[in-house]
Formats: structure tokens, sequence, C-alpha cells
């Protein structure tokens, strides 16, 4: 029995602990780059670098305040930047649609000419970084380390394995559950957030009934700087931050999208846990799972390990792809913004 | 294939570019800067297939390129007689294994349509088998092989064939890639292509730096054989040196002018080959018929043409130039480096490369791929020099001075991106527009 326990609580340790926060993050990445989709009708590849500008501005503001010598606590800085992350986030995001964007959708351009301008946005974005904070490995998590230490659930419990739960992971969920709702809420229960869903099913419809489209827009922008603020910043939080990372995090953040259905929000957040479960349940190494379950002389060898970590973005191509093959609407398809 | 005066003078203010390097840094850097533009010539021609002919968007071009690559290191480089001893077996078993199994998941999806959901499991059961019976091949073969002289060899080789070869098997093996997620994606929503080609490119990526038995992964491979004679061989043999002493020339300097110049003859004919078939295929019937689909599907699929099979077509072809052009890069190279893949390199540099020059049109693409390069070296020194320049007057060692010329590598993004946007904008039609035909 304890043997059992044991091996449940490596499975939590590593694989439902850092999978509730990395899904999160997903989640709110893939809300983003669907809320886009569906206000605007493209994919916009310019998204991975929307959340490293964000999460960069959160770091000079907290390093700022770190240098005031003000804290959160227990909780990182990063929370209390956050806002004005998403402000300074907010204003790109809206100069690069008045400067770029608007000129394509009064032309009603197809959806592949956007996706080669989203891709040129994503570059400007990129050297912007470099430029400010450079291509460096920057690390500004502060405030408690763990929530629970391995050591203490293991005195706590009695057993041989620990689990240990970081502030920022925490955080991380406790963030994403907060954002999600304030974004369902505003999407179904406001005004402005039906407007965004009737524009989002029928464009033409939307407009006979007197919604402004600029509108709509503007505000689908807001949004989307400001969830890739918070999920950069709290992937910034939960692992470092590194400018290339965020172009890497591109597809894993698509697949989540598409594994959800592009579009549907709900999608969105069900397609983010999806990818980094597999992720994480098809690189882990089993070995001393297998070790605890089966009796000694049964014990693996070898790491039972289905995929080397190495591979883990190759994780969320296959799902892309099998979602191509199988269902290529996704899994909630049907249903838009 | 007529080019009106215009085109001609853009050329000839490109060569003149090129010459003008040639006198002012060196001649040595002026022929390097031309092989470059070359190869970045042949890829942008096949972007150019994939977008200025049928409105196709692959933003994984670094991927292909880098399989171009792995081709080129595979023909040339010798075999590893010991590593084919201790692992080859288990690693052709392992490969078996893997087709097997695609082939055996294939016919379990299809054979089990009827049976609802459990359709996913036995699917899913077939392929797990068949990937338990690949691992269990193939790993203790890997770990065999990367025993093997770990420090000079560790990899099975290759097959020691003359790396001209490579060419071609390059192209093959963008093509195979292509083949497989064109099948996935194409016919489906035009992002679902883009998303696509930019992970296989990674994935791509990832496995050239981690399969160390098949590429020594970051451990790189250096010393591939030439198709052209070295400079130390040049230097050493008389005849040369008597020729070269003959022209006024020092021994050195002649040599690897001319190891560049057997270059740049052996490229220039590879983009002339590419490029006439390009322009003969833009002005056949196909050519006629790829157009008409990029400019309405709908109404070429009313006409009865297979959209989705003419775009696998046309994928498969650019891919396989771009393949092409990566075996030529990796040649010029002499070492196979997969960290040197970049997106911002081989991806991004080329779509501005086909944007600027003018997309529809392979000459414009050929232009994009000389102007771009040429540019995107030169930028650096330019650069650098305005940095410095406007930063002069602050103090010398000021922090946003230091910054600032720190930085000014990372300018070539920015760019290039606005280079990119503007053109979008302003000048959608490049340098070179596509001829209405």
């Amino acid at each position: 029995m304890t043997d059992f326990l044991n091996a449940l609580v490596i499975l939590a340790n590593f694989i439902l602990v850092p999978g509730l926060a990395y899904g999160s993050q997903l989640a709110l990445g893939a809300l983003g780059v669907t809320l886009v989709y569906g206000v605007l009708r493209f994919s916009n590849f310019a998204h991975g670098e929307t959340m490293a500008f964000g999460t960069m501005l959160v770091i000079l503001v907290t390093w700022m305040l770190q240098g005031a010598g003000a804290s959160f606590g227990p909780l990182p800085t990063a929370l209390l930047a956050l806002p004005i992350g998403i402000a300074g986030a907010v204003v790109l995001c809206l100069v690069t649609d008045r400067l770029v964007y608007r000129y394509y959708r009064r032309q009603r351009a197809s959806s592949v000419i956007y996706l080669i301008v989203s891709v040129g946005v994503m570059f400007v974005y990129n050297g912007l970084i470099r430029f400010v904070i450079g291509p460096r490995d920057q690390n500004f998590t502060d405030g408690q380390r763990f929530i629970m230490k391995a050591r203490e659930f293991k005195n706590m419990t009695g057993l041989n394995e620990g689990l240990a739960i970081k502030t920022t992971q925490a955080v991380t969920l406790g963030t994403a559950v907060v954002t999600v709702g304030i974004v369902f809420w505003f999407l179904n229960k406001t005004r402005t957030g039906k407007s965004m869903r009737a524009f989002s099913d029928n464009e033409d419809l939307a407009l006979l009934s007197g919604i402004n489209p600029d509108r709509v827009v503007m505000i689908a922008w807001i949004m989307t700087a400001a969830l890739a603020t918070i999920a950069g910043t709290l992937y910034g939080l939960d692992k470092s931050f590194k400018p290339f990372v965020y172009l890497q995090l591109l597809l894993p953040i698509f697949a989540a999208a598409i594994v959800g259905g592009v579009g549907n929000p709900l999608g969105a957040i069900a397609g983010g846990f999806v990818i980094a479960f597999s992720e994480l349940f098809v690189t882990f190494a089993y070995k001393r799972v297998v070790t605890y379950m089966v009796p000694e002389s049964m014990a693996p060898e070898g790491l039972v390990q289905i995929l080397s970590t190495d591979y883990k973005f190759a994780v969320s191509f296959m799902i892309l792809v099998i979602v191509l093959l199988v269902k290529p609407t996704g899994i909630f398809s049907g249903k838009s913004l | 294939m007529t080019m009106s005066g215009r085109n001609i003078g853009l050329f000839a203010l490109m060569a003149l570019l090129l010459m003008s390097v040639g006198f002012i840094q060196s001649w040595d850097v002026s022929l390097t800067l031309l092989n470059l533009c070359i190869i970045s010539a042949i890829m942008a021609l096949g972007v150019n297939i994939q977008w200025g002919y049928a409105g196709l968007f692959n933003v994984g071009t670094m991927g292909f390129a880098a399989l171009g690559g792995l081709a080129a290191m595979l023909v040339s480089v010798p075999p590893v007689t010991a590593a084919w001893k201790a692992g080859g077996a288990g690693v052709v078993g392992g490969i078996v294994a893997a087709v097997v199994t695609v082939i055996a998941g294939m016919y379990a999806w299809r054979k089990t349509a009827d049976m609802g959901r459990s359709r996913y499991w036995v699917t899913g059961l077939v392929v797990l088998v068949g990937y338990v019976v690949l691992r269990s091949l193939i790993d203790p073969a890997v770990s065999a092989i990367e025993k093997v002289d770990a420090t000079k060899a560790g990899y099975l080789g290759g097959f020691g064939l003359p790396i001209i070869f490579s060419w071609l098997v390059g192209g093959v093996f963008a093509a195979g890639a292509a083949w497989v997620v064109g099948r996935i994606s194409l016919g489906l929503r035009s992002d679902y292509l883009a998303i696509a080609t930019l992970g296989i490119s990674e994935i791509i990526i990832y496995m050239l730096k981690f399969e160390d038995w098949l590429t020594r992964g970051v451990k790189n491979v250096a010393g591939l054989p030439r198709p052209v004679p070295y400079e130390v061989d040049l230097n050493e043999s008389a005849g040369f040196q008597s020729w070269a002493t003959g022209m006024g020339l020092e021994v050195e300097t002649a040599s690897s002018i001319l190891v560049k110049l057997c270059y740049a003859g052996l490229f220039s004919i590879v983009l002339l080959v590419v490029l006439y078939l390009s322009e003969v295929a833009l002005r056949s019937p196909w050519g006629r018929m790829m157009r008409a689909i990029r400019d309405n599907e709908t109404a070429a699929a009313a006409m009865g043409k297979n959209v989705t099979s003419r775009h696998l077509q046309v994928f498969i072809l650019g891919s396989a130039v771009i393949g092409v052009a990566g075996a030529m890069l990796t040649t010029l190279d002499g070492q196979f480096t997969p960290t040197t893949y970049q997106p911002l390199r081989f991806t991004f540099l080329i779509w501005v490369m086909v944007i600027v020059g003018g997309s529809g049109n392979n000459w414009g693409a050929v232009l994009g791929g000389f102007v771009i390069w040429f540019f995107w070296i030169e930028a650096e020194p330019i650069g650098h020099w305005l940095m410095s320049t406007l930063t002069s007057g602050m103090e010398e060692g000021h922090w946003l001075r230091l910054h600032l010329i720190e930085s000014a590598a990372h300018m070539r993004l920015l760019t290039m991106g606005l280079v990119l946007l503007l053109v979008l904008r302003f000048a959608p039609r490049g340098l070179i527009p596509e001829v209405k035909r």
C-alpha cells in the first residue's frame, strides 16, 4: 500500500503539479491566439513575442520595484509589476494594429497575407526585445520559493517520496483561474463581450446590428495583450525568461488552440492542459514508479521513458498531427467564441 | 526569357555592388558573398515556387534546408565500419520496425472504421506495440554506436560518395518531408500548413541535434570532402605556383580565389538549371493552372482541377529546391553544424528575399536573394558604424552607449522585419513584379 502511495506521490510531484502549472500557462497563451483568430481571423505568429514583450516590461518594472525596496511578501514582486507590463503590451498591440493590421483589414486581405505580416511583426518584436533586454537568461523570481518542501511532505506523511509545490506553481494556477474567470464573465455576461462573440460568429450580421468593428478589434487586442503578458510572466516566473524560448512556445500554444478548436475559448483551455499533460506523460521516466508498483525482481533497468525530454516539443507536434488527421476542427468543434 | 531594361539595370547594379566590395574590402570577401548569394537565390526560388506560384505559406524553410545539409553529410562522409558492426543491424531493424508500425497503424485505422470509439484504442495499441518493438531494437544499437570511438566518430558515418550527389539526395530528403507535411495539412485551412511546417522544421532541427548516432549531434561533422580542389594542394603544386606568379598574384590569394570561383561556377550551373526549369514550368499549361488555382481556388476546382493534390505537388517541388540549396550550403561550409540552423536566417530571411524581390517572379526571387543576402552581411559593419557615430557625443564608457553598440547586432532583426512590413504594405509586388500573362 505504501508502495502504491509512493508511486502516486512521484506522479503527482513530477506530472500533476508541473502539468497544472504548465497547462495553465499554455491555456492562457492559447486563449490569446484563439481570441485573435476569432475576431481578426488569422493565426497570430507574433503571439509568442507579445508574451515575451509583456514579460520583459514586467521584469524591468520588477527590478525597479526591487531596487526601491518594494516586495509582495511571500509572493513574487512580479505580480505587482504585472499591470504595468499589461499596459505596455496593450499599447504595443494597439500601435501595431493601427500601423500594420488595420490597413490589411480595410483591404480585406486574405488570411495568408495576415500570416506573413504577423511573421514580420514577430521579427520586429523579437529585435525590439533583444535590443532592450538582450538575448540572455533573466531570473526575476523572488519571494518564498516553496509552499511545501519535499522534506516537509515526507515528515508529514511518513512516505519515502516527497511532494514539492513551488510558490510560482500555485501562483500560476491561481492567477490563471482568476484570469480565465474574468475572460468568460466578460464574454458571456457583458454587452461588449456579447458583441465580440456576435462579431466572431457572423461578421456581416454583427455589422448590420450596429456593432462597431473597430471597437471589437480594439478590445480583442487589449484582451490578447493582457492574456499574453500574464501567460508570459507566469511562464517566466516558473521557468526563467529567455527571449528565444517564447518563439519555441509558439508551437505548443498553436497546438493547444487547434486541439481545442481554433476560435473556441473553452477549447483553448482544454487544449492547453491536453498538450501540457501529454508532454509530461510522454517524456517522464517511469522507472521509479514502476519499481514501486512491481515485485522487486521485475524492477526495470532502463528509464522506462516513452520519449527523451529533448523531444518535448515534438509531442505537441504529434498531437497536432493526430488532430489534423482525425478531427481537423478540434475537440470542441461547432462552437465559436 | 525577356527582360526589360529596368530589370537588367537592377541586376547590373547588384553586380556593381559585389564588385565594389571586391575593390573596397577584398575579392575574397566579394566571392564569399557571391557564393552565398547564389545559394540564397536558389532557396528563394524554392519559396517562390510555393508562394508565388501557388500561394502556400511555408514557415519551415529552415527544416528543409537542414535536411539538405544532412544529405550532404550522409552522402560524403565515409562509413564507420566499427559502428556499423556494433549497431548497424539494430538501427536497420528499428527503421524497418518504424515503417511497419506506420503501415500497420494506417491499416488498423482503415479497417476499424465501423468500430466507433474503440477504433482509437485499437489503432493506438497497434502503434504502441510497434513503438515498443522499435525502441527495444534501436536503443541498445544506438548506445553501442555512440560508444565506438566517441571522440572522433560515435556515429554510423555516411556512404563515402562524392559530395556533389548529395545535392540531389538533399532535394529528395526535403521532398519526402514535404510530402508527409503536405499530406497532413494541405486541404485544410491555410494556417494549418504554416503551423505544421513551423513544427516539422523545429523537430527536424531537434533530431539533428540529439540523434548522435546519425549526425553526431552538437559535436558536428567537420571536414566534409569537397567537390573542388583544396587550397593547400594548389599552393603546393608547382604548375599552379608558376601560373599564379605569371598572373602577378600571390599564391595564397590566387588559390583561395580560384577555389571560390570553382564553387561559384558549380553553384551558378545549379541556379541556372533551377531558374530555367522554373521559368519553363511557369509558362507551361501547368503554370497557368497553378496561377488559376492561386487566384481563385473555387473557380479552379469547378473547372475540374484537384486543388489539394496540385498544392501538394507544388509544395514538394519547392521544398526539394530548398533541400538542394541546403545541401549546397553545407558543401560550401565543409562541415555539418546542426546548431547553425536558426529560423531567422533560414526561414525568415528567405521570405524577405522573395517578398522584396517580387513574389511570383523567378527573376525577382533571384534578385531578392542577392540583394537581401548582400545587405544582411554588410548591415553588420554598417550598423556598428552607425551606432558608434550616433553615440559619439556620449562619454566613452556611458552605459547607454555600450548597450547600444552591443545591441547593434540585434538591429538586423528589427531592420529585416521592418523591410518586410514596409515592402508588403507599400510595394507588395516587389522589385521585379510578377508579369501579367
